[in-house]
């Protein structure tokens, strides 16, 4: 160890003279100043506040000063060590935070750089909308009732007042199951999970049904063998088409947008009487200049569904009582719906199964 | 229903001013869907007009073909006033004929354009028109030739040719048979149309009394043929033009005129909605006999089919045998010819239900089985055979026969008892009794009491049966647009099922895995088992076949989902998505052969023992969950190098659902198509088997076009929402340092690791906290056929912290009883 402090004279004090203090606080004030990194700071620091540096040892002969010198010299070289200390103090900071800065500018990354590294997942838009419509219809106090693809006739047809020899049956061209005599059919309707509830549950009922139903339609941009509906079923005391009028206008607005109604126009549905088309406002247009509008096609409403107060007929056959009770149902194509509601023309994508279109939804729609 | 506007108003007046928009806007408030407008000249535009040939010279040319030069007097419609110059190919007409001229500048259908050119040596300004040109029909012989009478040179064309006709397209819903008529649409524009009136029924007329002098008929089955009415027309000229009115009209209605007496047939069915059949009566052979068809009798029908009958059709017959298929089409022997001269009018009523059996069984659609199998008006048979007849004399030069057959008498409608405020309960709108009342007597029906209607239905309308049917009919015409909307207030709800929540759940970790949601097809064939490469004897070849398939090749309800995933993945590869993952939850079909499903009762609750053998007909259904993985799992790039799919994603996906569940899947090895037979995981919950995964066999990913090593899995996804943890218990975990421990482990290779982890963990105690594996090693160092699996153990106590030397003893009691389990030997 060395330092500058080679003129050292034991025999002598006049080291604690105030001038050389000074120098030595100069000298040390200098050095810190100049020091250019930590490492220097560090031997700047060994060199003039270590244990052997000038005020150090300055310090050490305090000691042997008469006893009326010691408390001036005291107070110098104190100073002096005290000022030393700050401006060590002060570098170190100056310096440390001058280095990390290199160090994080060093450690620049791009951070433009493409980050995916797993295939994103996404869920099928078509079991977002019937989560979203169930989800409606549970906001209102309503249940989603549920039942088998492959279905009894029974329930399919003949408790839904379409006997053996109804014309309508031919309406709907059914896949039926070998073997014949079986009298099973896919079900080509989500309406026999409307009988089953009907058969399993006490009224006030009000479920919603979303599900696969099944026609012998050849697969074309607007047909399906397999397509999408959601029933809806209420029974209860008092229930007149009026309720569902404002079912289905609030159903629609919560669907398409506020202020979109619904406008019925009578039709035919043997399970239901008086039975209804509905239409639902254009949410594009909103039938103010329509003819030019692609979504509805110039007529601004867009055919929706069908809908009726359900048929006595129907609550006899399923034990429910007309003379207490009465209801009404309704029934959309959730693929349909789905196709207007997202511009999609051709409904081939959604079974295709390309995932550049089930991904192009993500988890929510 | 096509019905021309003009046949409409025939019928019934409406206001002045009107707009066909009014009345069909109406009409479709009122349940008769307007499905298009159609005009026939709607694609002329331009001058169309009447000219008359002033001269014409023929000029043979060099390819075989005379043309003709003419000049054509069109009036001023030219602007010049001079005859038009026109080449026509035609022969059919003569200097001084009146012809159809388009002017250049017109277009015609098809948007040809009509301008001035030279052809043939001429400039030919025009051309004069044939039929087909115009839209009109098939005519293509050659050119019209109006009557002397049409108009003026220069006129207008379009009236005349009743190009300005227009025809209203309806949609007829399955209970409004009645509109399938003239008569009815005529009836429904009386009842919605504001200020419409003067309705003239043509099925009111004055018909001549029955007497024994007609053709003898027989009706053996009264219940299938309530009503026969059979009249005669002689001395018919089988060469007679149907009128051009008819078959303007007849074109326009959407069917094919053929010849006078079909024509006159079909007209009248469109007019009153009353099928009518026509025999040559020449052909006849004896009374005409109606009954029900003898097993294994046989007809041919009018359109050359043979068909073997039923003994539940009907069918019409003579000392010759069966000469018509009753109601739904006739027979060969007694068709109506160019040389028929005797006309046998039949205008029958039939059994709708009968009806609907006969067309459905011998796939027989037809105008008149249309109408007959939804229901027709039984009161109008004399008349529409009179009208008929009238039509036939006055267009044919016959005479009618005095003969007037009418066996039976049409059925009574039913009384129904109709509760007067009924209309308004149902529809929640004040509808009072008088409206009621107004509303059903306008659409023909008879009432009568109060408080409690009674109420006879129009013989038009046999699908009023219901009380609530005559609430639709006065709803519907006071409005469906004045329904009010009234929200109802349900009960609180219990919100989604368990169930229908982890469903979602299962669907969003998925995703959240990387995988996308594809629906597919649940229609397979048999091919697509072998290209899964099942065994003759897997109980997934047992599948539900359907009776009528769209595809042959894919006849039945499939067993799972992997045929279609794997086909999808396929597709996805095809379209240059190398990397694909997907997955379906979707219920696959596993028959029982325990049907058949009993037709119930419907006229009250069937009781739970039948509801039962319902349930009991139909196939398990249980949802299942696959998902197949192709390419990379995790793409390469500037973080380093891609990691294409492994066997272990599949496990892993399943692992991560079950996981949302609450559950822990194991796996052990199995062989299971369509899986590599070393790569597949047998996948348990507590002991149960819930699926299958891992990588799939190199041959099956060839048949479905994909790449090797793709993966795959299957699970039945309710076995394990079955099992779905509900409520789990909050975890308590130990404050105190850890211990560490690591082992290697050798073992023969066949050595299921999930069985070393399993003797470790047994022999390692309560103090495990968790193990891992941390390297699996093969080699040189371990040996031939065996491998070193090296674990990490931790161990930790939840009171206290462990004591020198009692993590190395458990440590030591799970290396030892590792090694009595599997053989274990730790490595040195």
């Amino acid at each position: 160890m060395s330092g500058p402090n080679t003129d050292y004279d034991p025999v002598e004090v006049t080291p604690l003279k105030a001038d050389q203090v000074e120098a030595m606080r100069e000298a040390a004030l200098a050095a810190i100043a100049d020091a250019a990194d930590l490492d220097a700071l560090k031997q700047v620091r060994l060199d003039h506040a270590g244990d052997r540096s000038p005020l150090a040892l300055a310090n050490r002969e305090i000691g042997a000063l008469p006893p009326q010198a010691r408390k001036e010299a005291g107070q110098r070289v104190g100073q002096a060590r005290g000022a030393v200390n700050q401006a060590l103090a002060a570098r170190q900071a100056v310096l440390e935070a001058e280095h990390e800065e290199r160090m994080l500018a060093e450690e620049t990354v791009d951070v433009s750089l493409p980050t995916t590294r797993r295939r994103r997942g996404g869920r099928h838009p078509l079991t977002l909308q019937s989560e979203l419509i169930a989800d409606l219809f549970v906001a209102m106090g309503y249940e989603v009732a549920e039942g088998p693809v492959v279905e009894a006739e029974w329930l399919n047809f003949d408790a839904l007042n379409l006997g053996p020899d109804h014309p309508a049956r031919t309406m709907q061209d059914t896949f039926w199951t070998e073997p014949a005599d079986d009298h099973v059919v896919l079900r080509t309707q989500t309406s026999p999970v409307q009988a089953r509830t009907m058969l399993t549950r006490k009224p006030p009922i009000y479920v919603v049904c979303p599900g696969r139903v099944f026609r012998t339609d050849e697969y074309d941009a607007t047909h399906s063998p397999m397509f999408h509906q959601v029933e809806g079923l209420v029974v209860d005391e008092g229930i007149t088409m009026a309720h569902l009028k404002g079912t289905l206008d609030h159903f629609a607005s919560q669907l398409f947008g506020d202020g979109i109604t619904t406008r019925f126009r009578p039709s035919y549905f043997p399970f239901t009487e008086p039975s209804a088309e509905v239409d639902v406002l254009c949410f594009v247009c909103r039938n103010v200049e329509p003819q030019s509008c692609r979504t509805c096609r110039g007529e601004g409403w867009i055919e929706w569904g069908g809908c009726g107060v359900v048929n006595p007929r129907v609550l006899v056959a399923c034990g429910v009582d007309p003379e207490v009770y009465s209801g009404f149902a309704f029934g959309m194509g959730i693929d349909r719906s789905f196709m207007f509601r997202h511009d999609l023309e051709d409904l081939r994508p959604l079974f295709e199964g390309d995932v550049r279109f089930s991904s192009a939804f993500g988890t929510e729609i | 229903m096509k019905a021309p506007l003009s046949w409409i108003l025939d019928l019934v007046d409406v206001p002045a001013g009107t707009t066909t928009e009014e009345i069909t806007d109406r009409l479709t408030l009122t349940g008769l869907k307007l499905e298009a407008i159609v005009s026939p000249g709607r694609e002329i535009t331009g001058p169309l007009v009447i000219g008359r040939v002033l001269t014409m010279e023929p000029e043979p040319q060099k390819n075989g073909k005379t043309i003709n030069w003419c000049t054509v007097d069109v009036g001023d419609a030219n602007g010049t006033g001079e005859p038009q110059g026109i080449v026509c190919g035609a022969h059919n007409f003569a200097p001084g004929d009146l012809v159809v001229t388009v002017l250049p500048g017109g277009v015609l259908p098809g948007g040809f354009e009509i301008g001035a050119r030279k052809t043939y040596g001429h400039l030919s300004a025009g051309m004069i028109c044939s039929a087909r040109e115009l839209g009109l029909g098939e005519d293509h012989d050659g050119i019209i030739v109006l009557p002397p009478d049409a108009g003026e040179p220069g006129q207008d064309a379009r009236p005349v040719l009743g190009l300005d006709e227009e025809t209203i397209e309806f949609e007829v819903n399955p209970d409004r048979a009645y509109a399938l008529s003239l008569r009815g649409i005529a009836r429904e524009v009386l009842v919605s149309v504001e200020g419409a009136s003067g309705f003239r029924d043509p099925a009111v007329r004055d018909t001549p009394a029955a007497n024994d002098q007609g053709h003898p008929v027989v009706v053996e089955d009264a219940e299938g043929c309530p009503v026969f009415v059979a009249r005669r027309v002689d001395g018919f000229d089988p060469a007679a033009p149907t009128p051009d009115f008819m078959v303007q009209r007849i074109t326009a209605a959407g069917m094919r005129p053929i010849s006078l007496a079909v024509d006159v047939t079909n007209y009248v069915m469109l007019e009153t909605g009353r099928p009518i059949h026509g025999y040559d009566a020449d052909r006849l052979r004896g009374a005409i006999v109606v009954r029900r068809a003898r097993e294994g009798e046989k007809l041919t029908t009018l359109d050359g089919t043979a068909r073997t009958l039923d003994p539940g059709d009907l069918v019409v017959t003579d000392d010759s045998g069966i000469i018509g298929l009753g109601g739904v089409m006739g027979g060969e022997t007694t068709e109506i010819s160019d040389t028929t001269t005797s006309v046998l009018v039949e205008a029958a009523h039939w059994d709708a239900v009968s009806m609907f059996r006969t067309g459905r069984r011998h796939k027989i659609t037809s105008e008149a089985g249309k109408r007959n199998e939804r229901g027709v008006d039984p009161t109008i048979c004399e008349a529409a055979a009179d009208r008929v007849v009238e039509l036939l004399v006055e267009h044919g030069g016959g005479t009618a026969h005095p003969g007037v057959t009418v066996v039976g008498t049409p059925p009574a409608m039913p009384v129904v008892e109709v509760a007067g405020d009924l209309a308004a309960r149902v529809s929640g709108m004040s509808i009072t009794e008088e409206q009621s009342v107004e509303c059903l007597r306008a659409v023909g029906c008879e009432v009568s009491g109060s408080g409690i209607l009674s109420v006879t239905p129009p013989p038009w309308r046999p699908d009023l049966t219901d009380a609530q049917d005559f609430s639709e009919e006065v709803i519907r015409l006071v409005g469906y647009d004045k329904v009010p909307s009234v929200l109802p207030t349900p009960p609180s709800g219990r919100g989604l099922t368990r169930a229908q929540q982890l469903r979602r759940r299962v669907g969003r970790t998925l995703a959240g895995e990387g995988y996308v949601e594809v629906v597919t097809f649940p229609f397979v064939g048999e091919a697509d088992l072998d290209a899964l490469g099942l065994p003759a004897d897997d109980p997934r070849r047992d599948l539900l076949r359907l009776s009528n398939p769209l595809n042959a090749e894919a006849a039945f309800m499939t067993s799972t989902l992997l045929p279609g995933l794997l086909r999808t993945a396929g597709k996805n590869v095809g379209h240059g998505t190398t990397d694909v993952a997907i997955f379906e939850t979707a219920t696959v079909t596993l028959p029982h052969h325990a049907g058949p499903a009993p037709i119930l009762p419907v006229d009250r609750r069937p009781s739970e023992a039948e509801l039962e053998a319902l349930d009991a007909a139909l196939p398990a259904q249980p949802l299942h969950l696959a998902l197949v993985g192709t390419g990379d799992a995790v793409s390469g790039g500037w973080w380093g190098e891609a990691r294409p799919v492994s066997w272990a994603d599949a496990v892993e996906a399943v692992r991560a659902v079950a996981a949302a569940l609450g559950l822990e899947v194991s796996a052990s090895a199995v062989e299971l198509a369509p899986w590599h037979p070393g790569r597949c995981a047998e996948l348990s919950v507590d002991g149960e088997v819930v699926g299958h995964a891992g990588e799939v066999h190199p041959t099956v990913c060839q048949a479905f076009g994909l790449p090797k090593r793709t993966v795959a899995a299957e699970v039945d996804l309710d076995l394990l929402i079955a099992r779905a943890v509900h409520l789990r218990s909050a975890p308590t975990f130990s404050s105190y340092p850890v211990a560490k421990e690591d082992v290697a482990l050798v073992v023969d290779a066949t050595v299921p690791a999930a069985d070393v982890e399993a003797a470790l963990r047994e022999g390692a105690g309560e103090l495990l906290e968790s193990i891992r594996l941390f390297d699996v090693y093969t080699g040189d160092q371990v040996g031939e056929g065996r491998k070193s699996l090296a674990y990490a153990l931790r161990f930790r106590a939840l009171d206290r912290t462990l004591k020198e030397g009692e993590a190395a003893a458990a440590r030591d009691a799970a290396v030892a009883l590792a090694a009595e389990r599997t053989g274990a030997v730790q490595r040195a």
